[in-house]
């Protein structure tokens, strides 16, 4: 058996790659790294650096004269720490909120249905991502308008729709990131082996205890990964106010606003590290509280 | 751990000194923000006028480029794609400031713009001088649109007027009480609090300045883009006592036409063409008036891109929607007066030019027209008001 001389120079490559076992790895994570470092990580490097510019208020060309001006307006002026206030609590309530109505519905799914129609249900629980998310928003604000679906379904209770605010806005974002609640705790819930359960009830804890206990503690990493979604997509989001939030703003809609509107790059690129700062810090807190690890 | 962590910190720290340093030493030539007399770019305008490239990017007002999409009736756009073989792409700006916005991209070739963006995009270099005489209807356009403070600059004109109006208050019939007066909207005891509208830009401000003018005139503003500290605070003010009773700030114009339809706005300032498309949906009626104290309003300027990649398509479209047949058509879709004198003889409602006062100058002349505000005060008073900068921050100041 005469060896293929012809692809010399691929074997040639192939044992230097073989003997060479760091620059296989560097190779094989060139293009990903890639992505992160210069498309990902430079990307919000440079608009750090342009942060510290600022715009000719006439014309709103960029000057680029290193400034402190934009935090200093962003730290000194109380309503962007109002604003930013707000979007925190927002974002907290939201997830809250998912996480409340996340937990029972995942554990159904997980523990209680038949495969077939915990199946069908996993179907049914993605459909809704499939959908625009400027068509659900639209949806709701008709549902939320005056003489609207809320209205006729809430005022037999002497009750009406909460209108356009806040409360709206939370009740959608509620709506949109749910998904993305529902399914970690469903994966982390799946893997929950069912003799755990058998053996709390065995020694004689009742639901109740068998959750807090057993369930929660296990299924906190899931919560806090899902929490994560609903706590990072709520903070940067600027649309559904827009639509169904009347004349409220968060957070991103000063950025949005900076950057659409008056044009004013700098101070938006300034503002825009406040959720950055925010998220870092929440992550930070997730990372004390030990829920990574056992993810 | 201790390790990395300090590797980081000394990264950033370094990181950061580079920064401040890089920055700093590009400062030298760095122009003066004041602007009190910003210089001219120097565009040239076009010599001549050839074929049509195929295809035209504009950024215009919402109602300004009507293809039949929104209304199968109401098309001058197709007419001018099959004259003139340009495709049209229109994007619709929600306010002047996202059409400066989109302009400084450079992927638009022309835009319809109020006079709040005009010279801003004059004096950025965005916008090249417009050659009025590859412009035939030009010359029965409206004297009194010519050669204006808000479309001319170094002597030369930079675009071509396509009409004006006011902002009018707009009111559900049979909901509210038909009011006279702009004090409907600034009324903290409103009985119609929640649903009242504003609309969503910092040009918001001169509304108030303009009521302010007429009811407070100690405060002696002659010019509500014109606004020194004591008045511009007055203005703000005055804003910030309206926002309890404002249900929803608006500035996309659909919206608007839902809000008043569903009876979440019942009340406040907006357009004729909401006003229109609402009383054509037939799900609301909305009326509209002119206030005792005059109006701020729009004299809007189609003005070619310094980059345009389709100049010639923008030209023939310039020309297209001053023609008589166009610029009657969209200003009665619109409800806004024509800068073209002859499309007065052309609008479905013969009676459209006197009641929009087209050809009337010296009512022209009393509308507030959106202009952007600047620190060399508009009324000649000196460096003493404030930009629009300084608007751009009240109003999320004022917006909470």
């Amino acid at each position: 058996m005469r060896a293929n001389l012809a692809p010399q120079n691929e074997l040639r490559a192939s044992s230097w790659l073989h003997r060479h076992e760091k620059s296989r790895l560097a190779i094989l994570l060139s293009a990903p790294l890639f992505w992160l470092i210069v498309a990902y990580l430079g990307s919000l490097f440079s608009m750090f650096i342009s942060a510290f510019w600022s715009v000719d208020s006439f014309t709103g060309s960029l000057v680029k004269t290193f400034t402190w001006e934009n935090f200093q307006t962003l730290i000194t002026a109380d309503v962007y720490r109002r604003i930013a206030l707000r979007s925190i609590s927002v974002a907290l309530m939201v997830t809250i909120i998912d996480a409340l109505l996340a937990l029972p519905i995942a554990l159904f799914m997980a523990k209680v249905l038949s495969p077939r129609k915990r199946q069908l249900l996993v179907v049914l629980l993605l459909l809704p991502l499939w959908a625009s998310y400027l068509v659900k928003a639209y949806a709701w604000r008709t549902l939320f308008a005056n003489g609207g679906v809320l209205d006729w379904l809430l005022n037999p209770f002497g009750l009406g729709t909460p209108g356009y605010g806040l409360a709206a806005t939370t009740i959608v974002l509620c709506y949109l990131w749910l998904p993305y609640m529902i399914l970690p705790i469903y994966a982390g819930l799946e893997r929950l082996p069912n003799s755990l359960l058998e053996a709390s009830s065995d020694l004689g804890a009742g639901g109740g205890r068998t959750f807090r206990s057993i369930v929660l503690p296990l299924v906190y990493p899931s919560l806090i990964a899902g929490s994560i979604f609903t706590f990072s997509l709520s903070l940067g989001d600027y649309i559904t106010v827009k639509i169904v939030g009347g004349k409220t703003q968060l957070f991103a809609n000063v950025i949005y606003d900076n950057v659409g509107t008056a044009g004013n790059l700098p101070f938006a690129a300034a503002a825009a590290m406040v959720p950055v700062i925010t998220v870092l810090g929440y992550l930070f807190l997730v990372r004390r509280s030990g829920a990574l690890e056992n993810l | 751990m201790k390790r990395t962590q300090l590797t980081q910190l000394s990264t950033m720290a370094v990181a950061l000194l580079l920064i401040a340093s890089c920055s700093s030493s590009s400062s030298s030539t760095a122009t003066n923000a004041a602007s009190d007399a910003p210089s001219l770019p120097n565009i040239a305008a076009a010599t001549s006028v050839g074929d049509g490239e195929g295809a035209l990017n504009i950024v215009v007002w919402a109602g300004y480029a009507e293809n039949g999409s929104t209304d199968k009736a109401v098309d001058w756009v197709t007419p001018f794609e099959k004259a003139s073989g340009c495709k049209v792409n229109v994007k619709v700006g929600n306010t002047s400031d996202e059409m400066v916005t989109l302009m400084k991209t450079g992927q638009y070739d022309g835009v319809s713009a109020s006079g709040d963006a005009t010279l801003r995009l004059i004096y950025s270099g965005d916008v090249a001088p417009v050659n009025t005489d590859l412009v035939p209807n030009y010359t029965t356009v409206s004297d009194f649109l010519k050669n204006q403070q808000w479309n001319s600059a170094g002597g030369k004109m930079y675009g071509i007027p396509h009409g004006w109006g006011a902002n009018v208050l707009a009111y559900t019939d049979g909901k509210v009480a038909a009011p006279t007066s702009w004090g409907a909207v600034f009324d903290t005891n409103s009985p119609y609090k929640g649903t009242v509208t504003a609309y969503d830009s910092p040009i918001y401000i001169a509304d108030a300045a303009l009521y302010l003018m007429k009811t407070k005139p100690e405060l002696k503003i002659t010019n509500p883009y014109a606004l020194d500290d004591a008045q511009f605070q007055a203005a703000v003010d005055l804003l910030k006592t309206q926002k309890p009773i404002i249900g929803e700030y608006w500035s996309d114009y659909t919206k608007a036409v839902q809000s008043f339809e569903s009876g979440n706005t019942v009340i406040g300032t907006s357009w004729q063409v909401i006003v229109n498309l609402v009383n054509g949906g037939k799900k609301a009626k909305v009326n509209s008036i002119v206030p005792s104290e005059g109006s701020t309003g729009w004299s809007d300027t189609w003005m070619i891109s310094s980059k345009a990649q389709h100049p010639n398509c923008m030209y023939k479209w310039m020309d297209h929607i001053i023609s008589p047949s166009a610029n009657a058509q969209v200003a009665e879709w619109f409800g806004e007066a024509p800068s073209q004198t002859a499309s007065c003889a052309m609008t479905a409602d013969k009676n459209f030019c006197t009641s929009y006062h087209a050809t009337d100058a010296a009512y022209a002349s009393q509308i507030h027209y959106w202009t952007t505000p600047t620190k060399s005060c508009l009324d000649g008073r000196g460096s003493i008001c404030k930009d629009y900068a300084a608007w751009t921050q009240a109003w999320t100041e004022i917006k909470g």
